[in-house]
């Protein structure tokens, strides 16, 4: 039934060396395309500053969740003084630092 | 080989329902002989064998084997003795369901570090001699009786002890696989070995293998 | 040495034979053990290579952006604000932006209106992001219509759709001529969306933005490091969803923990005990046990991680499309470049890995110190 010298425990070897390939392979990836995300940062970047650009495209459901970096305390509740977050987007997203670190003149 | 002395074991000491399974014992079991233990069940016989095998430890009493008290040892140095020197068969064999019967056989080894082949070779020895080399590869629930029985004493012996326990061996047994069992008991003494067993079956009893009957009733020697 | 090897070996044999002999539980076990750690990897890569693209990309933000605000609402601002802006000490330039929100009702989706700084387009031409182009199915040579809010149709023509690579910060853009601009959305001439600065001594930028502050009260400036610092905490384990489905990880953890800690079967312990009595001491029992939840948090953890790379960086975070992309269409083809936080990971492998075997010994330690011959009386 089972040949000699076929060990249960090879099996687990087996597995584990399987495993250990597929999670070396990452490391391995992410230093073969090094260079090309690099170079495609620096795309993005000069597009950045061409375009004078201040936010990431992630989410286009609101103006305070495209331009999360341009909103101020009253964005979020442009509706209504009570509106609650209807966003889904809105709980990946906390309010920009500045709002929560001080206050000036006009809430800021 | 092995000394016993004023041996008394109790269960639930201190509690309502304490007992009492062996009440001073002295004996002195002989190397290279077949010793049986005879007595009805509640004797302490089976108490007494895993006190001589190092499975428990008696309440009072001492235990020397070969000169050396063992009475007092920790956990740690006890099993290393127990593995070294004991080899135990089980009333009810007590093998691993699910692993093959070979496997069962090198388990007692496993915690030794032999290499691989050289146990594995060992181990296809001992069920060659007790006429089970074509039953290596089967799962220990398939086989009968019988055969599970000679799996646990070829078990015993994986680690080469100097005594084979073995209790109650031919209660689940009929007289074929019975006698049968007695010859493995000629082979081990031949082989040199020491053995000890509990029975109450007179076939057993009364064997010509037999060097010595000893008897016990309410946890006391009375032959 | 070798015999040790060889001990550790043996107690693999026997507790990968154990688990074979329940292969579907134990099979299931390490599959939702996987998913598990897929889960909580994917989300760890991708919040941490979104951070640190943000970071890098936004270095290349407006020093100082200043807004406008009338009754807590953004104002468009006046062209002299402009002026007044030139005359602060420390300003060493000054642009007036026009940039605006439009829905297109055809797609239900809002796009990002913009006036580019330099090489706009000529009057009736745009440029779009891929998002657009991919949402209207336009592409350059292709003309799309928007309506405006005075309710009149402008017709304009694609010269050209910006790369696919930039979709992170372009997937929903239409740049086109600022005559265009003005007049699609009825913007006087001297009006702007807000004022960009470039600061000669950027070590004075704060001092430029409370100038501004002071001189001009319903000016909002925003500086650059505000802007970075807005997405350093994105995505962090402290918000919302992410916080729900932490939690939910951690709970599945402690389900999967307590099921192998809630106790032993009678078969188990029937089986340890033999063990003990054929030879076994107690710390070879619990070595045994310890591999095998070694071997499967370890197995699960390198297949759910190497599973949770592929998917953030290969597949585009597919699966968290559904999270990230709540009710706008327009989702960004996520090109992000592979980073790998090692610390990240080792604390992943930490609280995962560590937990769920010592989980697996701790049921055995009472049937690994009790005495064997027990095991004779069963």
């Amino acid at each position: 039934m089972k040949p000699p010298g076929n060990r249960a425990g090879n099996a687990a070897f087996a597995l584990l060396a399987v495993a250990l390939a597929a999670f070396a392979a990452t490391w391995l990836d992410a230093a073969v395309s090094r260079d090309r995300a690099a170079a495609r940062t620096a795309a993005n970047r000069e597009l950045v500053a061409a375009l004078e650009l201040t936010d990431l495209c992630l989410f286009t459901e609101a103006r305070y969740t495209r331009h999360p970096s341009q909103a101020d305390l009253h964005t979020a509740f442009q509706d209504h003084p009570r509106a609650l977050e209807h966003f889904p987007s809105g709980s990946l997203l906390p309010p920009p630092a500045i709002l929560t670190e001080h206050h000036g003149r006009l809430g800021r | 080989m092995i000394e016993l002395t004023g041996i008394r074991k109790a269960f639930n000491q201190g509690r309502e329902n304490e007992y009492w399974a062996l009440n001073g014992i002295d004996i002195a079991i002989d190397a290279e002989k077949v010793t049986v233990l005879r007595g009805p069940s509640g004797s302490g016989k089976t108490t007494l064998l895993t006190i001589v095998g190092c499975l428990s430890r008696p309440t009072a009493g001492r235990v020397r084997l070969k000169d050396q008290d063992i009475s007092g040892l920790p956990e740690r140095f006890l099993t290393e003795i127990r593995r070294q020197t004991f080899g135990f068969v089980f009333q009810q064999f007590n093998l691993v369901r699910g692993l093959a019967a070979i496997d069962n056989v090198m388990l007692p080894a496993y915690p030794c570090g032999l290499p691989h082949g050289e146990l594995r070779g060992r181990a296809e020895e001992l069920l060659a001699m007790l006429r089970l080399g074509h039953r290596r590869d089967s799962r220990v629930e398939w086989l009968s009786g019988g055969e599970q029985q000679r799996v646990a004493i070829a078990r015993a012996l994986i680690n080469r002890p100097q005594v084979v326990i073995a209790d109650e061996p031919t209660a689940n047994l009929d007289t074929a696989l019975s006698r049968e069992f007695l010859g493995i008991l000629e082979m081990l003494r031949e082989q040199g070995k020491t053995v000890l067993l509990t029975s109450h079956d007179p076939l057993v009893v009364e064997a010509s293998v037999v060097d010595r009957v000893i008897g016990l009733r309410d946890g006391r020697i009375i032959d | 040495m070798a015999a040790w090897v060889a001990k550790q070996r043996y107690l693999i044999d026997y507790t990968v034979a154990s688990l074979l002999r329940r292969k579907g539980k134990n099979l299931g076990l390490l599959v939702v053990y996987t998913l598990l750690i897929f889960m909580l990897a994917s989300v760890m890569l991708f919040s941490h290579a979104v951070r640190r693209e943000a970071a890098q990309l936004l270095e290349g933000a407006p020093e100082v952006v200043v807004q406008r605000m009338v009754a807590g609402r953004h104002d468009l601002v006046p062209g002299d604000y402009l002026e007044k802006m030139g005359r602060i000490r420390g300003v060493q330039a000054q642009r007036g932006r026009l940039w605006g929100y439009y829905y297109d009702p055809v797609v239900f989706a809002n796009y990002t209106f913009m006036v580019p700084v330099a090489e706009a387009p000529q009057a009736g031409h745009i440029a779009i992001g891929e998002g657009i182009a991919r949402a209207r199915r336009a592409g350059p040579g292709d003309v799309i219509s928007f309506r405006s809010y005075s309710g009149r149709l402008f017709e304009l023509t694609v010269d050209k759709v910006l790369p696919a690579e930039s979709e992170i910060v372009s997937a929903d853009l239409v740049l086109l001529s600022e005559s265009d601009f003005r007049a699609f959305f009825g913007i006087a001439p001297n009006l702007y969306t807000d004022i960009s600065l470039r600061v000669a001594n950027p070590k004075e930028v704060r001092k430029v933005a409370q100038k501004i502050a002071d001189e001009l009260p319903d000016a909002r400036p925003i500086l650059r490091e505000e802007i970075l610092r807005t997405y350093e905490s994105i995505f962090s384990w402290r918000e919302g969803i992410v916080l729900v489905l932490l939690a939910g990880a951690i709970l599945a953890f402690a389900i999967l923990a307590w099921e192998k800690a809630a106790g032993l079967s009678a078969e188990e312990k029937r089986e340890i005990g033999i063990l003990k009595a054929i030879g076994w001491e107690t710390s070879d029992v619990i070595k045994m046990k310890f591999w095998e939840g070694a071997l499967i948090s370890l197995a699960a953890f390198l297949l759910g991680y190497a599973a949770a790379y592929l998917h953030i960086f290969r597949f585009s975070a597919a699966f968290l499309e559904p999270v990230l992309k709540g009710w706008s269409v327009l989702y960004p083809h996520f090109d992000l470049a592979p980073s790998i936080d090692g610390l990240q990971v080792a604390t992943l492998f930490f609280f995962t890995v560590f937990p769920y075997t010592v989980a697996t010994i701790v049921p055995i330690w009472r049937a690994a110190i009790t005495d064997p011959d027990a095991v004779m009386r069963a």
